[in-house]
């Protein structure tokens, strides 16, 4: 949370703490080892590690046989997470505030329909869309996996950037066209600056989301030259020949860290999502 | 410019809200639309700027027909109840919307913003935001975006509605002076009838959707046309007295009080009537003593209100400088000025 916890007068917080700090001490030594398993040995049978080695990170400046560049692959992860931001954003802004302020033919079928769609669990499409994919020439390429995925995440959201146009008062539109003002510029002059909030915590989310997509990527764009770090990440699992959990656990810590350092940065925004909006 | 509502008609899906309406409001005179909410004040108001499509007829800034024009092309100003500040702009910007809409150099802008924010007392506020204003400032920020694109007409939906008491007095004077020294044309829409009095220059008093009478202030307060305008002009409000006609008088109840009235005669025996008396025009020097019971009396500091109950039941207010003498549960004898009272039929048509 972005605001300090208040401390009520009627009865201590110090025993929550504890508690909740009790129960969450497993994933805190998860996460530790987890990082230290990154940087040492440990011999077998042995829960203490033995001694200290950057070997798990190597594949950081060395490039291993059959596996893509993981440059590369942060490259084409840091694509991905961010055209599907960018789509996302884009597109949702302009049809949220369609469907909240137009009067436009359909809209009730237009709102039922984004709504079923953010229902209907995606994957159970993948075999129709990697068909689809294969027969217009996108499958195996960033391109096509970034429009399903965009396309997939997009009634989350319309349906959210409709709530926040919602709460901008009508009254600043309708100055605005008094003013001279095209609907148009009225919508990017006027009323988009009131949902920048809403828009920040769309595309961290959007972000986040494209960040740690696996299933379409690795259906639809496996190949070596488009691979995604998840995809990256779990072609070492796979690979039964030279199984190495240190670089496993390397790779994942450093699939992890962006992700945290957003939310470092960010989280203020995030928390946004459930609040804001313009009160005229 | 004048504007006029020619046969304007406004429904919304089948809820008729206006029907054939005809309104003219001369170059440079300010209008009040004064009624109750629901009356259809403000749609009127919002199909003279082009935000609602008329329904039916036509509307014209001076000779020009605007009812099919959009609002961007209709150059006129609006002041919303809300003010409807862009809150993401100071107020600089706010004012200079308008302007930068129409691709005018910024150094004009900034020229005219300069200009019109000395003209509603606001210059020193230019790099606030809104939200750093109080409500009298907001409300000169919104007056002065109205006017900075020097509109034909200037449109108020009930801009006073959101400030206190003292500040409303202020603004009410200001606003005035403004549309003065602009010398432009505005309608106001209020229901406060004490705004539209001292505000506007002739008032269109509405009433479900129909404009009951349109006239100067003072004319409308002597010569209401129906009980309902009567019953709206007026503070403290006229009460009325439900009686009968009786041999060319007005009498009331059983045992009669009788009003002698030049109104009244011709009309048959036993019509039933209402009499409309202002509190001034009761207590007074002279007229026909009227006998009642003080049930109620409040101080307004230069002036006493009382609630006069008669025997019959009926409520009579007075209005009288103020005196000690009076108690509630007195009894008192006072004058009624009967020349100055209204004689309404039961439909409420003036007599």
């Amino acid at each position: 949370m972005a605001e300090k916890p208040q401390t009520s007068a009627n009865f201590s917080s110090l025993p929550v703490i504890l508690l909740l700090g009790f129960f969450s001490l497993p994933l805190l030594v998860m996460y530790a080892y987890l990082f230290i398993d990154t940087i040492s040995d440990t011999e077998v049978g042995s829960l203490t590690p033995s001694e200290f080695t950057l070997r798990h990170w190597s594949f950081l400046w060395e490039t291993k046989t059959g596996k893509p560049n993981i440059w590369l692959v942060t490259l084409n992860t840091f694509i991905f997470a961010s055209c599907i931001t960018g789509v996302i954003l884009t597109v949702s802004s302009m049809a949220g505030y369609v469907l909240s302020r137009l009067n436009v033919p359909a809209r009730g079928f237009f709102l039922a329909g984004v709504m079923v769609l953010h229902a209907f669990p995606s994957v159970t499409l993948i075999i129709a869309i990697f068909i689809v994919l294969q027969w217009i020439g996108l499958y195996n390429s960033l391109i096509g996996v970034i429009l399903v995925k965009a396309a997939v995440e997009l009634p989350l959201g319309i349906w959210l950037m409709k709530g926040f146009y919602d709460t901008v008062p009508w009254e600043i539109e309708m100055a605005g066209t008094i003013d001279g003002a095209s609907r148009f510029t009225v919508w990017r002059r006027l009323v988009l600056p009131q949902i920048k909030p809403a828009m920040m915590a769309l595309g961290l989310f959007s972000f986040l989301t494209g960040w740690s997509e696996f299933i379409m990527p690795q259906v639809l764009a496996p190949g070596a030259k488009v691979q995604v770090l998840s995809v990256y990440l779990a072609s070492l699992i796979i690979d039964d020949n030279n199984f190495d959990f240190g670089t496993f656990k390397a790779v994942g810590v450093f699939y992890v860290v962006p992700v945290l350092i957003l939310y470092v940065f960010f989280q203020k925004h995030l928390m946004n999502i459930y609040g804001g909006g313009s009160k005229g | 410019m004048r504007i006029l509502l020619d046969k304007f008609s406004k429904s919304f899906g089948s809820t008729k809200i206006i029907e054939d309406m005809d309104l003219e409001v001369g170059s440079g005179e300010m209008l009040a639309l004064l009624g109750p909410s629901g009356c259809g004040k403000s749609t009127t108001l919002f199909a003279v700027c082009g935000i609602h499509r008329p329904t039916a007829g036509r509307i014209l800034f001076g000779d020009r027909d605007v009812t099919h024009l959009p609002s961007q092309e209709r150059n006129v100003g609006v002041v919303f109840q809300s003010y409807a500040l862009y809150p993401h702009m100071t107020v600089e910007e706010n004012i200079g919307f308008p302007l930068m809409v129409k691709r005018i150099a910024s150094a004009d802008i900034k020229k005219q913003v300069a200009d019109i924010a000395a003209l509603v007392h606001i210059g020193d506020l230019l790099g606030r935001r809104p939200a750093q204003l109080s409500g009298g400032q907001q409300q000169r920020v919104a007056l002065a975006r109205a006017l900075i694109r020097r509109p034909d007409v200037l449109l108020l939906d009930e801009p006073l509605a959101n400030l206190d008491a003292k500040l409303r007095l202020e603004m009410r004077s200001e606003i005035r002076r403004l549309q003065k020294e602009t010398g432009i044309t505005a309608i106001l829409v209020t229901h406060d009838q004490v705004e539209a009095m001292s505000m506007c220059d002739r008032i269109a008093i509405m009433k479900s959707g129909e404009i009951v009478q349109i006239a100067t202030p003072s004319e409308m307060y002597k010569d209401p046309r129906t009980s309902f305008v009567a019953s709206f002009l007026g503070n403290p409000p006229i009460s009325f007295l439900k009686g009968k006609v009786q041999q060319g008088a007005f009498v009331l109840g059983e045992n009669g009080l009788r009003l002698p009235l030049a109104a009244v005669s011709g009309i048959p025996d036993g019509t039933p009537l209402s009499l409309g008396v202002r509190p001034e025009h009761f207590g007074t020097t002279a007229g026909i003593p009227v006998e009642g019971k003080v049930v109620f009396a409040e101080t307004q500091g230069r002036e006493n209100l009382y609630d006069v109950v008669l025997p019959d039941g009926s409520v009579l207010r007075s209005i009288q400088p103020v005196r000690d003498d009076v108690k509630p549960g007195d009894s008192v004898r006072w004058h009624l000025d009967s020349a100055s009272t209204f004689v309404f039929a039961e439909d409420g048509r003036r007599l």
